[in-house]
């Protein structure tokens, strides 16, 4: 972020609180605390409730052949449902799709939104018009934007193989072909999701104080080392935020794929959560779903625990 | 941010008039309240009875099915008849979801949430997956009595393939098998069609190819299209009629779906044989359903597999002669790939009202089975199927026979229309005829696909 000049601390020994007790600034008065829990209490009931039962019980059925349509748990199988999705093809492929769509779509999201914050940063009026441009698809439903998409790669009549035409190509049946589908689905993704970071950078960039490029200007700067030197490192906790939450969310597809090719062709865009959908709820066996889930759960902490590392070296080295 | 907050200076004094935290609270609360009661109002509404555990919509029918296209259109007129029957449009809510497991798994998550439908349409082979996971309300002779109905008022065959144990949980609707369609003309020029306009009878290998290969000469095209791109159903459905005309022939999967029993050497041999016709021009080798029905009613082709339900879309074809007729017995014996439609009643805590009511709705749409029957379904109501009106259908009429020939999918916990067994089986079908897979190789990856489910025991039926 921005260097700012903070005033002197307050010295702590000299201060007192009313009730004779040393202010030491940092601790939270007690009547306090007890407000701040009874604040949480409603947030921490839901939270519990829908996000740690869960994710308990998802942990537990993974060791069970738990049945959705049947009461209970289930018979034990210990680690035969790791087994399994270890021994799958499909399981193997669906994480591979999820990676080629990470792959796809994070490098883009990143240096698009970045390239595009900077054209509108320099704008002095009308910048309002960009802004809107670029959020309002993220504002959108999933939904809408599977239609939209479908649409728009329609084999045929669809504005994608109409534009083919003028341009006097072949016109490709994108979400036909097993080779594209993951393509157009990427596609649809980056329009609709840019908007997010590009508003994360902009902030930033119009965080960075102008005293700074005026001096690099005058110290005899390209634009282009400007960018390189200046803007680049200041925004570097952006980049790491948005690297990380974009690679989050990418491993978390789902809306996407389910709408617009519900796996297909055949199972070439079959990600890791559509795939579990369908362990779960169309063969009706939670147990092994949990257990798909459980490993992509793995890889996404181990995710977020690099992260956390390469944070803590960044601290140190800055 | 780069601005600093005052450090224990006196606060600006507050403007007058509401603060804009009053203000937004009173709003929050304003319309809090409107949404509450909009959303309770009426005990039916969704919100609700999800809430309270209320029924929902209780004075009125929720029907759920799987009819899109022609079909479905179709559909609608009969509902509406319903609706005027009862004098309410209020009186039956009905919704239509994508065809296959996306529309089984809403049934089942719904019956599972105890918010199903009153009533639901089910294929035969899915519903008795349902009924073995406990989801479904038996039809008992006192249930059917409500509609004035009993079990001898159907087709044996498909009140039968209802059966679980020793309960009956489906109410047949018809049976929709896997048919010929052909164009008059090409088949006239090929001189394939008799002095009564029909197509002549073709029995064995030799008449068969004989007759795709005239079509050839007369389309320049092909003799048969068979859709396979993007429709594994199709290519499981020719699979299994042709499989099936064969002496020896087994079920594909044995055990309740836990043993492949499929006759390996037959099932080489009826992918060689599809793969041959493709190889050899005679049937398309690449082609989707869509692109299917148009190379047939162009003229581009003689002959297309395709099912029954596609009649309604052949007769809005300005132009154009067609026929259908039974799937030509290639190998040893007539045989049809079929499913059935039916009424299912999920599994909830109804009142003997309710029950009244989701009965009649049921009375009134087979009362309709002519209608029905008239987009190509051979119904399974003995009254209108032995009718002298449907026996006047045409050209219903000429392949009604097929019902009696029909192979329903093997039974398993994963299989059924529309389900991971035909996706699995009918892609590798389809890439044998794209020439894409040997048979030997589309019978390795079905038997490595299938391996999971094999050994995975049912988690419908209780442990």
């Amino acid at each position: 972020m921005t260097t700012l000049t903070t005033p002197p601390p307050v010295p702590p020994s000299a201060a007192t609180r009313p009730d004779g007790s040393p202010d030491t600034g940092t601790r939270v008065k007690t009547r306090d605390a007890r407000a701040g829990w009874l604040f949480l209490a409603p947030f921490a009931f839901f939270y519990a409730l829908f996000l740690i039962v869960p994710t308990l019980y998802m942990l537990i059925t993974s060791f069970f052949n738990t049945s959705l349509v049947r009461p209970g748990l289930g018979s034990f199988a210990g680690f035969a449902n790791y087994a399994e999705m270890f021994g799958r093809a499909d399981f193997w492929s669906a994480m591979w799709h999820t990676l080629q769509f990470t792959l796809y779509t994070t490098p883009p999201l990143v240096v698009l939104a970045f390239v595009f914050a900077v054209l509108a940063n320099r704008l002095k009026r009308g910048q309002w018009f960009y802004r809107l441009a670029f959020f309002l698809p993220f504002v959108l439903p999933s939904a809408t934007i599977g239609l939209i998409w479908v649409f728009i790669f329609t084999p045929g009549t669809g504005l994608w193989p109409t534009v083919q035409g003028w341009l006097g190509m072949e016109p490709t049946a994108v979400l036909a072909d097993p080779s594209w589908a993951m393509v157009g689905i990427a596609i649809a993704t980056v329009w609709w999701t840019i908007g997010f970071n590009f508003v994360l950078y902009l902030a930033g960039l119009q965080d960075i104080p102008r005293e700074l490029y005026e001096a690099a200007a005058v110290d005899g700067a390209s634009p282009w080392q400007q960018i390189r030197s200046i803007t680049l490192p200041l925004l570097s906790r952006t980049t790491t935020l948005v690297v990380l939450l974009q690679i989050i969310a990418s491993l978390k597809i789902f809306d996407q794929v389910y709408l617009m090719t519900q796996g297909g062709p055949g199972i070439s865009t079959q990600v890791a959560l559509t795939q579990i959908a369908a362990i779960g709820f169309t063969d009706n066996r939670i147990g092994a779903a949990s257990a798909f889930s459980v490993l992509l759960f793995i890889v996404i902490i181990a995710i977020a625990l690099i992260r956390q590392l390469f944070e803590r070296n960044q601290d140190r080295s800055a | 941010m780069s601005t600093r907050l005052p450090q224990g200076r006196a606060s600006v004094p507050a403007p007058p008039g509401p603060s804009r935290r009053r203000v937004l609270a009173g709003g929050l609360a304003g319309a809090g309240a409107l949404g509450l009661t909009g959303g309770l109002s009426g005990c039916g509404s969704p919100l609700a009875a999800g809430v309270a555990g209320t029924p929902l919509n209780p004075e009125s029918v929720t029907f759920w099915n799987l009819f899109g296209g022609g079909d479905g259109a179709r559909l609608q007129t009969m509902l509406d008849v319903y609706r005027e029957e009862q004098g309410s449009p209020e009186s039956l809510t009905a919704a239509t979801f994508a065809w296959g497991n996306p529309y089984y798994t809403k049934v089942v998550l719904a019956t599972l949430g105890n918010k199903p439908p009153d009533v639901a349409v089910a294929h035969a082979t899915r519903a008795t997956i349902l009924a073995e996971a406990g989801l479904l309300e038996p039809i008992t002779d006192d249930l059917l009595g409500l509609a004035g109905l009993s079990s001898s008022s159907f087709t044996e065959s498909v009140w039968e393939a209802g059966r679980v144990g020793d309960s009956y949980y489906t109410i047949p609707l018809d049976t929709h098998p896997y048919v010929l369609f052909y164009n008059a003309e090409v088949c006239q020029q090929a001189g394939l069609v008799g002095d009564d306009g029909k197509l002549v009878t073709i029995e064995g290998r030799e008449a068969f190819e004989a007759a795709l290969t005239e079509i050839k000469g007369v389309t320049g095209d092909v003799g048969m299209v068979c859709s396979n791109v993007g429709d594994t159903s199709g290519s499981w459905r020719l699979f299994q009629t042709l499989y099936w005309q064969m002496d020896g022939a087994t079920d594909f999967l044995g055990e309740a779906g836990q043993q492949l029993t499929v006759n390996e050497e037959l099932a080489l041999a009826t992918m060689d044989y599809i793969g041959g016709l493709a190889k050899s021009g005679l049937i398309t080798p690449t082609i989707d359903y869509a692109g299917a029905g148009t190379k047939l009613f162009t003229g581009k082709a003689g002959f297309q597999t395709q099912g029954e339900w596609e009649i309604t879309t052949a007769q809005g074809i300005e132009g154009l002669t067609f026929g259908m007729v039974p799937i030509p017995t290639v190998f040893d014996q007539p045989a049809a790939q079929a499913d059935s439609h039916t009424f299912i009643i999920p599994r909830m805590e109804r009142t003997d009202a309710q029950r009244e009511l989701a009965m009649g709705f049921v009375k009134s749409l087979l009362d309709q089975s002519l209608t029905w029957a008239e987009g190509g379904h051979v119904p399974a109501l003995k009254a209108t199927l032995e009718s002298p009106e449907y026996q006047a259908l045409e050209p219903q009429a000429d392949y009604a026979s097929a019902a009696e020939i029909a192979k329903y999918d093997p039974p398993g916990w994963y299989s059924g229309s529309g389900s991971t067994f035909e996706n699995i089986v009918g892609a590798q079908i389809g890439l044998v005829q794209q020439q894409l897979a040997s048979p030997q190789q589309a019978l390795d990856a079905i038997k490595e696909q299938l391996r999971t489910y094999l050994d995975t025991p049912s988690p419908v039926l209780g442990s």
